[in-house]
């Protein structure tokens, strides 16, 4: 695997959109081409090289192409969007939409994340050592598919809207998490290890949610059924089975009405 | 002799009541009295006729003072700033007619900007939610004429629409309504006693950013499912009363304003609300509708759709429609420090945006439209004072149930002035000069 290092050499006024950093725009290209990408300050348009120096050597498919984001990048918008293959290591924090509609590859981000990171993503992997902002693996606006596939893992905190209109794929938080996780969700699984607010869960159709910690106010649309023993990311341990959401329309599947599942460690 | 124009409209709220009547001097000058309009509406038309009107463009000076300038100085400020800035913001629009818009996003088209109205802190997540979950709505002559379950969910109408309870909601004898507010029942759901609560057939003191939660526990009283003892502040037997008041009816209506639009849950509230009405249309007829505050907020919403397929906070600057508030929103944008001028248009951000955000206008190149000062003029490098739409120029505006209504002059501008429209207008010519976009 090549590696190209994009090391920042000024800071833009505006928000920098870099959607074409990402291996599938790299690879097969020279130092040169890459620098000649556009990027975009607002409506004007400008090429990559004038605000970073790239180094290295782009794999020949992107599958073969990692790069590496020196420097802090709390003011770029679109990492990785839409990426297929290859690896992306971001040494500092990421804006908005890191890994939006990524379909394979992985993202790493050593920092902190903006909202909507993994924006209706499809496969791939998004880890991140630091926090997540709202909208974290959810649909965009106005779209009824969200998470379709892949794994999100975050070391902190997310904030709230949390996978919603999840469909599929794996949402790990290591911390706390804030309001509506899951909202509208019709599969996939979400993973809490800490505290959760309310509402979690609400209108979710299918789909599974686990919370380590607890729940302040929990919806009205969950229904206790029993309690069992389930080993989740390693750890194996009590946990309270919630189904619902009552309030939302549920699938049949051989006679029996399907719900989400909320589990409760005890 | 003075002369009573009669069917003149409101330019005040969404009620867009059309039923005024206005008595004007001979020389159709001066507005000397104005009939059936509620207070604030009968203040707006007295208000075009204030002495201290500033009736020429004002440029802050260094010291903060303020200069009068000519309409053709402040043309060419606003030309070259929107002109000259990579990503500007035009934000306002919602109380100016629907032909002032669309000039104006013209403009933002030519200049690559990001187009929002106040439905931004208003009732965009209402639209949000419907664009989730559809929305099953009607008119209000709808409501006059055959409602008789009426819900105000975190909205005060005794104060905020003062003439829509008495003209749609809950006193007219409509068609099948008869007996006025007698063949209603009207249901208040609001975290606090309100003057729309006091009269109210059943009050539901909900707590505070647990609206979410009633809400679903409604939908989950329909279904005959299972409910914990406490929702939300109310027991359950109230709550499968209530879902059984709602399907007992032959036509409902939920209206809803700020109090679950811009409170814990948002957009979700709303599509929650949305919900329930559909769900209620399994037994009974149930529509929904919003609360909109400006009198052509709706009308913004519908010419941004039209022209650019979303109904508020839409980047134009990469050449082509985005839209995703949180991201493309006036108030993250400038909290977060992305763009760089502010065109403020008939709102008023100065004094309904977190201070974060007014700071942010104050220290970017600024230009505020509006008749009246406000503390976006005081805030902005320039003010353009025009003339008042549904006053002094009539023009297009949207009801808050979709329907348009051509508002109607009743009294000539102070000589001189300009309307929205003539400035945007002349705007737009030297912005397309500027940019080199044939005329």
């Amino acid at each position: 695997m090549n590696t190209v290092t994009l090391t920042p050499k000024k800071q833009s006024d505006l928000y920098l959109e870099v959607n074409n950093i990402t291996p599938d725009m790299f690879a097969g290209k020279s130092t040169e081409q890459i620098a000649a990408l556009p990027v975009y300050v607002g409506n004007t348009e400008h090429p990559l090289g004038e605000f970073f120096t790239v180094t290295g050597a782009a794999g020949a498919s992107a599958a073969e192409t990692r790069i590496v984001i020196k420097g802090d990048s709390s003011r770029l918008k679109y990492i990785g969007m839409k990426m297929t293959a290859g690896e992306i290591e971001v040494e500092g924090s990421a804006d908005q939409y890191v890994g939006g509609w990524m379909a394979g590859g992985k993202i790493h981000v050593q920092g902190n994340v903006q909202a909507f990171a993994g924006v209706g993503m499809r496969g791939g992997e998004l880890l991140v050592d630091g926090n997540a902002g709202d909208y974290l693996g959810a649909a965009y606006r106005g779209d009824w598919r969200g998470m379709q596939g892949g794994k999100i893992y975050i070391k902190g905190n997310a904030g709230s809207d949390l996978g919603y209109f999840m469909n599929g794929g794996t949402i790990v938080v290591d911390g706390d998490v804030d309001v509506f996780v899951g909202t509208h969700a019709e599969g996939g699984t979400i993973i809490i290890k800490g505290n959760a607010k309310s509402k979690v869960g609400g209108q979710m159709v299918q789909g599974e949610i686990y919370v380590f910690g607890t729940i302040d106010v929990m919806l009205p649309g969950y229904i206790y059924r029993q309690e069992l023993e389930k080993e989740v990311e390693g750890m194996k341990g009590k946990f309270a089975l919630f189904e619902g959401d009552t309030a939302e329309r549920h699938p049949k599947r051989k006679g029996q009405l399907q719900y989400a599942k909320l589990y409760l460690k005890q | 002799m003075t002369k009573t124009i009669t069917d003149v409209i409101c330019p005040f709220c969404g009620t867009l009541c059309d039923d005024i009547e206005v008595t004007v001097s001979d020389d159709g000058k001066k507005i000397l009295e104005v009939f059936n309009a509620c207070a604030i509406g009968n203040e707006k038309f007295h208000h075009a006729m204030a002495k201290d009107r500033p009736v020429r463009p004002r440029m802050q000076q260094a010291d903060g003072t303020y200069k009068e300038v000519s309409y053709d100085e402040a043309v060419e400020y606003t030309a070259q700033m929107l002109a000259n800035a990579k990503k500007p913001l035009m934000y306002g629009w919602s109380s100016t007619n629907c032909e002032a818009q669309s000039i104006g996003h013209e403009i933002a088209e030519a200049v690559g900007a990001v187009v929002d109205n106040t439905a931004a802190v208003c009732h965009g997540t209402t639209l949000i939610a419907v664009q989730d979950v559809g929305i099953p709505s009607c008119t209000l002559g709808e409501i006059k004429n055959r409602a008789d379950r009426i819900l105000f969910w975190g909205c005060n109408p005794a104060h905020a629409h003062p003439r829509h309870m008495s003209r749609y909601s809950i006193f007219p004898r409509g068609f099948f309504t008869g007996k006025g507010s007698q063949s209603r029942k009207l249901i208040v759901v609001d975290p606090r006693h309100s003057d729309t609560s006091k009269l109210a057939d059943v009050y539901y003191q909900v707590e505070q950013g647990r609206d979410y939660e009633l809400l679903q526990a409604f939908r989950t009283a329909l279904k005959g499912e299972w409910l914990p003892d406490v929702v939300a502040g109310i027991p359950k037997e109230r709550i499968y009363e209530g879902a059984e008041l709602m399907k007992s009816g032959r036509f409902g209506i939920i209206f809803f304003g700020m109090g679950v639009t811009q409170t814990l849950g948002k957009n979700h509230n709303i599509d929650a609300a949305i919900s329930l009405t559909k769900d209620l249309n399994e037994y009974t007829k149930f529509s929904i509708m919003p609360m909109r505050g400006h009198y052509n907020v709706t009308g913004s919403g519908e010419v941004l759709a039209w022209q650019f397929g979303f109904p508020y906070s839409v980047d134009l600057s990469r050449g082509y429609a985005r839209y995703n508030p949180g991201d493309t929103s006036s108030i993250d944008l400038l909290i977060r420090g992305e763009v760089d001028s502010v065109f403020t248009i008939a709102s008023d951000p100065g004094a309904h945006f977190p201070i974060s955000a007014v700071k942010r206008i104050a220290s970017l190149p600024s230009v505020a439209v509006d008749p009246h000062i406000t503390p976006t003029t005081e805030v902005s490098k320039l003010h353009v004072p025009v003339a008042f739409v549904g006053i002094e120029v009539g023009g297009n505006a949207y009801r808050m149930d979709n329907v348009p209504i051509d508002t109607r002059k009743v009294v000539d501008p102070p000589e001189g002035v300009l309307t929205d429209e003539q400035f945007l207008e002349r705007v737009l010519i030297r912005v397309k000069e500027l940019k080199g976009v044939k005329a």
